[in-house]
């Protein structure tokens, strides 16, 4: 499941924001902001992606870098939001 | 009056005063006085003199704003650099300008090192927060704070020229606009009076301080003594609004995307920021509909509704009890100008007519540099044999009360997320992709960006260029704005008569709003 959640958003990032870098990968701890990937329409792309694949609600005090600055972060936070609603 | 002065008199009149928020970090109006005098002092005993030409290439940081003072306190001219710029528009930048001096930060020293190869003309650069060992022959910005200099006690008069803003140019090159310190000064003055500001003001500004409007923000706190609450980026809105609220934020400057991106927010209420005195808007007008939600969730607020060019930084502000008669309109001149409508002979029109703005008043620029044509057709002669009148290459018209209306540009520039963008320029770095034949840039409407820019192009079918392809190539070539967001492949493009690639064309074709 886990393993499923990280190959989903890492592929979105890869295929969404990692391809306009000059560079093949990123770290799953590393920040998207810092390394400039995303912006503020970059996030709001990521959390349309996140509602949509994985049937998830954010609110916005959930918008934070605490739950989307890195893939880490991400597929963590998804967890958690599974975990709530299993 | 110079610039400068507005932080002499500020750090004398509130010294203890908080000037900068940034992160956790607070800067008093002393330490920005102190800090840019010894930067200002370090520069000089660099050989930085009166008028040379000091590019400031960093993000919105503590030590830009050092930076930047301490340039006019040496009597040089400061240029702003967007940080995500490319190495290759950084080396042009310089060498047009012939710029002596590069100020940065370590997080760009590979673009500046790139570009530094091919600028001969930068004597001196400076680093902010570099590790060892820095490029060569630079200094270390904390190492020039270090020492104890001084800057010249006579940097100039405000004759002189306090800026170079680089803007968009519809040839693909960007244009230097020339600023004196009378005509910042003129600006900022008109533009606090009529947004009220005071010492008692907290400004919170995210938007780049190499754009004229987040630069003004800087300028426009410091002349009045109020706090800048400085940030990165709007990309985590609950960041932003939480720190609205810890520092009591007063003064909050946007762009329509950042207005569409907290109306796309859910949770915020009305009165969640009681001490918000103001927002501005300003590069394109609001919706209608934004306006109203906007009132809706920050009542206290009054909401101004503006339009400028960098040549003048500010043409027109909406006074806020007027918002309601007329939401379409971006206003009067600002307090001290005159702006109108004229037609194709300079003219003034009756009103409903559309024509060309033109803006009078001393916050008008100078021109641009070393372009004596692009200036010759921006600043021409108007009522009075001894002045010249700025034309903006905006289309307006005025209602019957004087009051004015965006209608269209007469150039091609595509405004998207605030910034002006060069069709031409994208285009350009289009054609250094092999495999593209033919290529135009367009903008389609987008709900968040206002216009998204959109590569269609031709390509040769044996370079199996995906759309992947367009954009990662743009995304080093050009800065983060100017990247398209969609890219449309066709066989070929369509052509006026004369054979040449039509935009007007080629938009007719992409109607269909961006995804």
């Amino acid at each position: 499941m886990r393993a499923d959640t990280e190959r989903k958003v890492r592929k979105f990032i890869e295929d969404n924001f990692l391809f306009r870098e000059d560079r093949a990968a990123i770290d799953d701890g590393e920040s998207l902001i810092d390394a400039g990937l995303i912006d503020s329409t970059g996030v709001l792309e990521l959390v349309a992606f996140l509602e949509g694949e994985f049937g998830l609600r954010m609110a916005d005090a959930e918008i934070v870098p605490e739950n989307l600055d890195s893939i880490r972060a991400i597929v963590r936070y998804v967890e958690s939001k599974d975990a709530v609603a299993a | 009056m110079r610039v400068e002065q507005f932080l002499r008199d500020s750090a004398q009149r509130f010294g203890d005063k908080v000037a900068l928020v940034i992160g956790d970090a607070r800067v008093t109006y002393r330490e920005l006085d102190r800090a840019s005098d010894r930067l200002a002092g370090a520069l000089a005993a660099r050989g930085i003199v009166r008028g040379d030409r000091v590019i400031v290439f960093m993000d919105n940081c503590r030590e830009a704003v050092i930076a930047i003072f301490a340039a006019l306190k040496a009597g040089a001219v400061f240029s702003p650099i967007n940080p995500s710029t490319k190495a290759d528009k950084l080396a042009y930048v310089i060498n047009h300008c012939g710029a002596r001096a590069l100020i940065t930060q370590d997080k760009l020293r590979a673009v500046a090192s790139a570009a530094l190869a091919d600028a001969p003309s930068i004597a001196l650069t400076v680093v902010a927060g570099a590790r060892e060992p820095i490029l060569s022959n630079a200094v270390s910005f904390e190492a020039a704070l270090a020492a104890d200099g001084a800057p010249p006690v006579s940097p100039g008069i405000d004759l002189d020229l306090a800026m170079l803003i680089y803007t968009s140019g519809s040839t693909g090159f960007p244009k230097g606009v020339m600023m004196t310190h009378q005509n910042v000064v003129a600006a900022a003055t008109s533009i606090t009076t009529y947004l009220e500001n005071t010492a008692d003001d907290v400004i919170l500004n995210v938007l780049p301080i190499s754009f004229d409007y987040g630069l003004y923000q800087v300028l426009m706190a410091v002349k009045v003594g109020a706090t800048l609450v400085l940030e990165q980026s709007f990309a985590f809105p609950q960041k932003i609004f939480a720190k609205m609220k810890a520092e009591r934020v007063t003064g909050l400057p946007l762009v329509p995307t950042m207005a569409a991106i907290i109306l796309q927010m859910r949770d915020l209420q009305p009165n969640d920021f009681p001490h918000l005195r103001y927002i501005t808007n300003t590069a394109a007008a609001l919706p209608p509909a934004h306006i109203a939600r906007l009132q809706a969730l920050f009542p206290s607020a009054r909401l101004y509704s503006m339009y400028g060019v960098t040549e003048c930084k500010r043409c027109t502000y909406l006074p806020p009890q007027e918002l309601a008669r007329r939401p379409g309109s971006v206003g009067i001149a600002i307090p001290g100008t005159e702006a109108y409508v004229v037609d194709e002979h300079g003219a003034r029109v009756a009103p409903g007519v559309v024509g060309e703005l033109v803006i009078r008043g001393a916050h008008v620029m100078k021109g641009y540099w070393n372009d004596p044509e692009a200036t010759a057709r921006a600043l021409r002669p108007g009522a009075f044999a001894w002045e010249k009148v700025l034309h903006t290459g905006d289309l307006f018209r005025a209602d019957a009360d004087g009051f004015l209306y965006f209608v269209a540009r007469k150039d091609d520039i595509i405004k998207t997320r605030g910034e002006k963008v060069s069709p031409k320029e994208v285009e350009n770095a289009l054609y250094a992709l092999p495999g593209i034949r033919e290529a135009a840039v367009v903008g389609v409407p987008d709900p968040v960006l206002g216009l998204a820019l959109k590569a269609v192009v031709a390509a040769d079918p044996r370079a199996k260029l995906t759309a992947h392809d367009v954009i990662r190539h743009c995304a080093r070539h050009l800065e983060d704005f100017m990247v398209p967001k969609l890219v449309e492949f066709r066989d070929a493009l369509p052509k006026t008569e004369s054979g040449k690639i039509s935009r007007r064309l080629v938009a007719a074709d992409s109607l269909e709003p961006a995804a």
